[in-house]
């Protein structure tokens, strides 16, 4: 019994890191339609930008608060350049879209490999983090997993209260159902696109914060979460969040549980199939959009 | 076709060789009498000659192996403020492997071809030297391998500086056996050194009364160790043996403090963390939990406080040296006494008088065995303190000598 609530932990807490990083996503992947590489490399960012605040802050609890919404901003600003410089220019062409944030990915680690220096760094966690929770019976849950699982719920609700409630989040949401009508009505598609844009990467400087309470910073950590990330979208269904939320915790619950009744690679190998196989039977992923629009 | 273009290659430089042997001549100096007859086209005509690097100075393997070409610099520059070797300089070439094992490999025969270096120092992973093996045996040109490694190979143009099984992994079982801890639970990287490692563990747990409870591998890079490590709690193990490569070292222990395991509770005894790697791992996750090589920044003697100096003036007061950096630099020092025995820097001459090379190494007395290639080399199980260094906990009190496929140990005879 123990074992199964642990290990469910253990999943929900893996759903919840991908949920962080994918949540980034549903925005510029999702709503946009844009397969941006480089997302990866705002977390990067995000995670670095951790790394640096902790060089002018001793503590490691407050450059961890300071970090927060500072990583929003250099992720999201990164993005939104992206976005001004190169991905507004390809929006009819998706392949060259891949092949272009690509580069920027590339670009981006190498950079990172400059002025940080090849060997990956840590950030040091708080000590409130470090430790965990016992809740008798030998279970135990890990405070920076508890952190990371409430940071994503926390991403979760404001991106959809802003979606939801906010007139930024009408304009977005008319966009990506109606482009064409929407500007008509007088939305200027191009500034909100630019906005999505911002606050998508902005989100996954998010991820990449709290990414550094688990494992290292270093210029590849991007391309190691990628993959994941697209996947949970994808399987979620393109523009939707609820997808996008069921299908990261449905995924690291399957991966927990497989993995500790197998081995790592044998779970990776059959959530991948499991993944195939429900793509054959539902290629449009968990839930649709349903728009008016006739494109 | 590869064939024309080597000879031609080759006969480029023997032109060139002899062109400048000619030109030195004129001038009166009497020099590069050896040079035709040097295994691949390495070039001694000049007053310097040129010996490769080659490292992953990028990608997930350059935390570890840019501190390694940093150690070869050293003794390079050692070396050269001496005198050099036979008279002549030494001109280091580097080469960027990029983590990344086929760009060793087409490093490698960049070193040996276009470069015309005398001999190599590098690699890490046993995937490169994998890699790289067949170009070195190819060009009948040396490398020298500066990490501890899985044993079980011995190629004719690689000198393996660092330890073999028996003089690392054997010795730390032998530890964990004495301390009472016999319930082993093995966690590594899913490559081949990992793999091999516990094949051997195994066998000799078998054999010795000893039991392995559990057994898992993360892919190279891999930061999730949530699942694993809940499945070491709760297997009921002693300890556990850890062959984890790289970054993942990072999470899993950060993973292994967060779920209350301590070094207390059950103890990890580490093959591949270094005084570096601690460093970046962080010394909370890391006090008191052991590791097994042949050599400490701590290990006392006047050759390691000397090597330890040097390489902090030379990178860094604050910059840790490790087992890898310091095999990685004997490695040097070692090529130039058997080149000075041989009186020649031709590759077959100075395998054969590799056999008993002596150095006082900052790891205590090394003596390259010639029959393997191997090196004598003193084990040290160490414990991680919290200044982030590793202090010697047992040694075992001599030089071991190589065995790189376990001949002399019963239990290994159905390895291979």
């Amino acid at each position: 019994m123990t074992v199964i609530l642990n290990q469910s932990f253990t999943g929900i807490s893996i759903g919840a890191v991908l949920l962080l990083i994918a949540l980034g996503l549903t925005l510029t992947f999702g709503q946009m339609g844009v397969i941006n590489m480089a997302h990866g490399e705002f977390i990067m960012a995000g995670a670095y930008t951790t790394y640096v605040l902790q060089k002018s802050i001793s503590s490691a609890g407050a450059s961890l608060l300071v970090a927060l919404p500072l990583a929003f901003l250099v992720a999201g600003a990164m993005g939104a350049l992206l976005e001004l410089l190169l991905i507004r220019r390809l929006y009819t062409r998706p392949l060259d879209t891949l092949l272009v944030t690509w580069g920027v990915s590339l670009m981006l680690q190498q950079l990172a490999r400059d002025v940080f220096g090849a060997p990956n760094v840590q950030a040091r966690a708080p000590d409130l983090l470090t430790g965990n929770i016992s809740v008798g019976g030998g279970m135990t849950f890990a405070n920076s997993r508890l952190f990371i699982l409430g940071l994503a719920l926390l991403c979760v609700l404001g991106l959809t209260l802003i979606l939801r409630l906010t007139p930024l989040g009408r304009r977005i949401r008319a966009v990506v159902q109606n482009r064409d009508l929407a500007e008509v009505s007088g939305i200027a598609t191009e500034r909100v696109d630019r906005t999505t844009f911002f606050i998508g990467s902005g989100l996954a400087g998010v991820a990449g914060v709290a990414l550094t309470l688990v494992g290292p910073i270093g210029p590849t950590m991007g391309t190691n979460y990628i993959v994941d990330a697209f996947l949970v979208v994808v399987v979620g269904g393109i523009g939707q969040l609820k997808g996008s939320v069921i299908t990261a915790f449905a995924l690291g619950v399957l991966q927990s549980v497989l993995e500790y009744s197998t081995t790592v690679s044998v779970a990776k190998v059959v959530v991948l199939v499991a993944i195939v196989a429900f793509l054959q039977w539902r290629p449009q992923g968990l839930y649709t959009l349903r728009t008016r629009s006739l494109a | 076709m590869s064939g024309l273009s080597i000879s031609r290659r080759g006969l480029l430089a023997g032109a060139s060789a002899v062109g400048a042997t000619a030109a030195l001549s004129a001038c009166g100096a009497k020099t590069g009498s050896d040079t035709t007859s040097t295994g691949a086209q390495a070039d001694t005509s000049g007053d310097t000659v040129k010996v490769g690097l080659l490292n992953s100075l990028s990608g997930t393997m350059a935390i570890s192996e840019v501190t390694v070409h940093n150690a070869l610099l050293l003794a390079v520059k050692e070396i050269n403020a001496a005198g050099g070797v036979l008279g002549k300089k030494l001109k280091p070439v580097s080469q960027d492997g990029a983590s990344d094992w086929p760009t060793f490999a087409e490093k490698a025969e960049a070193l040996i071809t276009d470069d015309k270096v005398i001999a190599t120092f590098g690699c890490w992973t046993s995937a490169s030297r994998k890699a790289v093996k067949p170009v070195f045996e190819r060009y009948k040109s040396l490398l020298f391998y500066p990490v501890q490694y899985e044993g079980l190979e011995q190629s004719p143009y690689i000198f393996y500086i660092g330890a073999t099984t028996n003089q690392q992994i054997v010795p730390a079982l032998d530890y964990l056996k004495k301390q009472g801890l016999t319930r082993l639970y093995l966690v590594g990287s899913d490559y081949v050194f990992p793999r091999t490692a516990n094949k051997i563990i195994k066998a000799y747990a078998e054999a010795q009364g000893m039991k392995v409870v559990g057994e898992d591998y993360a892919p190279l890079g891999s930061t999730e160790f949530s699942t694993i490590v809940n499945k070491v709690k709760d297997a009921g193990a002693d300890a556990v043996f850890n062959t984890l490569n790289g970054d993942s070292n990072v999470a899993f222990f950060k993973e292994y403090k967060s779920a209350g395991l301590t070094a207390k509770s059950l103890p990890v005894l580490s093959v591949s963390i270094a005084e570096e790697e601690v460093k970046s791992i962080g010394t909370q996750y890391l006090e008191g939990q052991l590791t097994a090589w042949n050599y400490y920044e701590t290990t006392p003697g006047a050759a390691n406080e000397k090597f330890v100096k040097a390489y902090q003036a030379a990178y860094g007061a604050d910059k840790p040296t490790s087992d890898p950096m310091e095999a990685a630099y004997i490695s040097v020092h070692l090529w130039k006494e058997m080149v000075e025995k041989a009186g020649s820097f031709e590759a077959a001459k100075v395998k054969k008088a590799a056999d008993g090379i002596e150095l006082d190494a900052p790891e205590g007395k090394v003596t390259v065995d010639g029959a393997t290639q191997h090196v004598y080399k003193t084990a040290r199980i160490g414990k991680v303190g919290s200044d982030g260094l590793i202090t010697e906990v047992w040694n075992s009190g001599k030089p071991i000598q190589p065995d790189p496929y376990l001949k002399g140990y019963d239990w290994a005879a159905g390895l291979s």
